[in-house]
């Protein structure tokens, strides 16, 4: 294994999604780990091609929707029956069925919260600066272009050996990627 | 025409009516957005109109200072008519809002295509709505500067709000409605942040996006966990959607004031925001799609699907018209059939009269393809209909307060020129935000077009 300390990977650049959700199955079979790709909209199957793990977004969701339900309702029987609680007609005064609109919508409050900052916190946004940045062409991944990295902390990484092996799946170019 | 071709208005041919205009690559849509912010000059036409919605702007601070200056007093409202124009706006302008959840989140869950390209500027127009109408409620208390009041915080008085009223219901309702329709909304920016960052030019332009982009990169990974949330808040944005009108609704129906009290207000009053949303929809699509050229993307099978969602909610809500009648006079509660008499000969039955004209006559016109094809009938009925669902609000709030069940406690009510100066102000102001809107982002979902131009080139394989 090769160390290049000032390189972050290599990256081969594709023209349609379906060319890169190929490279990308191929790159995993090839027994590359460390490999991101880059598209301008979400292309259906590439996480899958790269094999990622399940989002843990839902997750979070689901904890922020539950914490916002069940303060709200705690809030409001805290407020109207503990510390500020007030007879009127000797009506109950937990009187939950009074309580279910703004619980439902603190639950959604939480939630929504938490599916947001959680995609941003596990995106690791916001990110000014990142390596990929410092190949010109990768303008283009926001626009019509596709593209594969192979990163140099994989074990199996060789500069020139993998830069050769995004050629051969029909990378329209490929650049190294410096590391700064 | 040749013979055995179909004629143009056959169901074949609208099948074929398609929502891209054929011919668009990934580098195409993405240029002809992204010119729109980044490099078409800006033109007079966009000056003259955002001077005259600024000016208004200007007219609407002028309002609200003398109103905090002088009090609640420089408007028409009075005992009993406490509402007045204030509720009326604000029911108004939070059910326009309505349409923009629709069409971003629920025919997003529908897998609706058509939505693509008029999401974006939907869901602006949303959150300018609600803008607009947390200025009332706001105005209306009277001393602004305490609204803060309505929130739960540890207070030195130890008071609480009332947990039990519709109008606390209201203010967590409204600010969640506001909080998550900005969060959607930005949400679906972000690539396209992006995208403006890869191709601005200046340097303030390439600093400015690039802050608001927060550096995505468009990885898999992101994808990944982007997909993941904008689904969950659909699925989010949905019942909330229906639960910020239905709470709207609460503030009349739980009150047991002759013309409120019915359960039928909430289903109803949801129809009502999305059809008086769909209008608002189409008053800006047609004069944007002109001015900035965009018909191949916001296509006539776009204003088609729209004025077909506008039939049909606005037949729900003729339904809703009929049952109210239909419930006082079966009722046989004196005070309900008062109501509807007064409804229908009353000193506001002009009003009524107006209100059947623009919500129920004129939309039957829809039923047409051809006047669902023609820009100009579409426009002209979009803002009809506006007018339509802000007389049913005014219907719903003066006439039962003006006849109440005392007859010493009857009034009258009109709007001083600071009611109108104040409700034509925030048309302004909406109107203000949506030039600044479509100036410095993206109008139309890059992304999503982008992802529509690869699906339909699939489908054309």
């Amino acid at each position: 294994m090769e160390h290049h300390s000032h390189i972050y990977g290599v990256m081969g650049e594709f023209e349609t999604g379906e060319q890169l959700i190929q490279a990308a199955k191929k790159t995993r079979e090839a027994g590359y780990r460390h490999v991101d790709a880059y598209a301008p909209y979400p292309v259906e199957g590439l996480s899958e091609a790269l094999r990622l793990h399940r989002s843990w977004v839902p997750l979070i969701t689901l904890l922020g929707g539950l914490s916002g339900g069940l303060g709200g309702f705690g809030l409001q029987y805290w407020a109207a029956a503990i510390t500020y609680p007030l007879n009127i007609g000797g009506r109950p005064l937990n009187s939950w069925p009074a309580f279910i609109p703004v619980t439902f919508e603190l639950t959604i409050l939480g939630a929504s919260l938490s599916a947001v900052l959680g995609m941003l916190a596990l995106n690791r946004l916001p990110q000014p600066h990142h390596p990929v940045f410092n190949v010109k062409r990768f303008t283009h991944a926001s626009s019509d272009r596709f593209f594969l990295c192979i990163q140099a902390r994989d074990p199996q990484f060789s500069l020139t050996d993998s830069a050769r092996f995004l050629q051969s799946l029909n990378a329209v170019y490929v650049n190294e990627v410096q590391d700064d | 025409m040749s013979a055995g071709q179909p004629p143009l208005d056959s169901p074949e041919i609208r099948r074929l009516t398609p929502v891209l205009a054929p011919g668009y690559s990934y580098t195409s849509v993405t240029d002809k957005i992204s010119a729109i912010v980044l490099t078409r000059p800006t033109s007079l036409g966009w000056f003259a109109g955002f001077g005259i919605a600024f000016s208004l702007m200007g007219m609407m601070t002028i309002a609200i200072g003398w109103l905090i200056i002088k009090g609640t007093g420089i408007w028409g409202i009075n005992v009993p008519i406490g509402w007045g124009f204030a509720i009326v706006n604000f029911v108004w302008w939070i059910g326009i809002g309505h349409a923009g959840t629709l069409i971003s989140a629920i025919l997003f869950l529908l897998n609706q295509q058509w939505r693509t390209s008029i999401n974006r500027f939907a869901e602006a127009m949303t959150l300018f709505a609600v803008a607009c109408a947390g200025i009332f409620p706001l105005i209306h208390t009277g001393r602004p500067w305490m609204a803060f009041y309505m929130f739960p915080y540890p207070s030195t008085m130890g008071l609480w709000p009332q947990f039990r009223s519709p109008l606390i219901w209201d203010v967590f309702a409204v600010s969640t409605y506001g909080t998550v329709s900005l969060l959607f909304w930005f949400v679906g920016l972000i690539p396209d942040l992006a995208t403006l960052r890869d191709r601005a030019k200046t340097k303030p332009k390439q600093i400015i996006y690039g802050m608001l982009a927060m550096g995505w990169r468009g990885s898999a990974h992101h994808w990944h966990n982007y997909q993941s949330a904008y689904l969950l808040l659909a699925g989010l944005a949905t019942p909330l959607v229906l639960s910020v009108h239905t709470v709207v609704s609460f503030d009349f129906a739980i009150a047991i004031v002759p013309g409120w009290h019915t359960t039928i207000f909430p289903p109803y009053f949801v129809a009502g925001a999305i059809y008086s949303g769909f209008a608002m929809v189409l008053t800006i699509a047609i004069p944007l799609r002109k001015a900035y050229a965009l018909e191949d993307f916001i296509t006539m099978r776009h204003l088609d699907n729209m004025a077909k969602v506008m039939l049909a909610t606005g037949l729900i809500v003729a339904y809703g018209y009929v049952f109210e009648i239909f419930m006082a006079l079966y009722s046989g509660n004196k005070f309900d059939v008062f109501l509807v008499q007064q409804r229908l000969h009353g000193p506001y039955a002009p009003f009524y009269y107006a209100l059947i004209f623009c919500n129920i006559l004129t939309p039957q016109l829809l039923w047409f393809y051809k006047m669902r094809h023609n820009v100009a009938v579409l426009f002209v009925m979009s803002i009809v209909v506006n007018i339509g669902m802000w007389l049913e609000r005014f219907v719903i709030v003066v006439i039962s307060l003006t006849r109440d069940f005392v007859p010493s406690a009857w009034g009258r009510y009109s709007p001083t020129f600071w009611d109108w100066a104040t409700l034509i102000g925030t048309i302004g102001m909406f109107v203000t935000l949506i030039f600044l809107f479509v100036r410095v982002l993206p109008a139309i979902s890059i992304t999503e077009m982008r992802e529509l131009v690869a699906e339909t080139s699939e489908e054309n394989e």
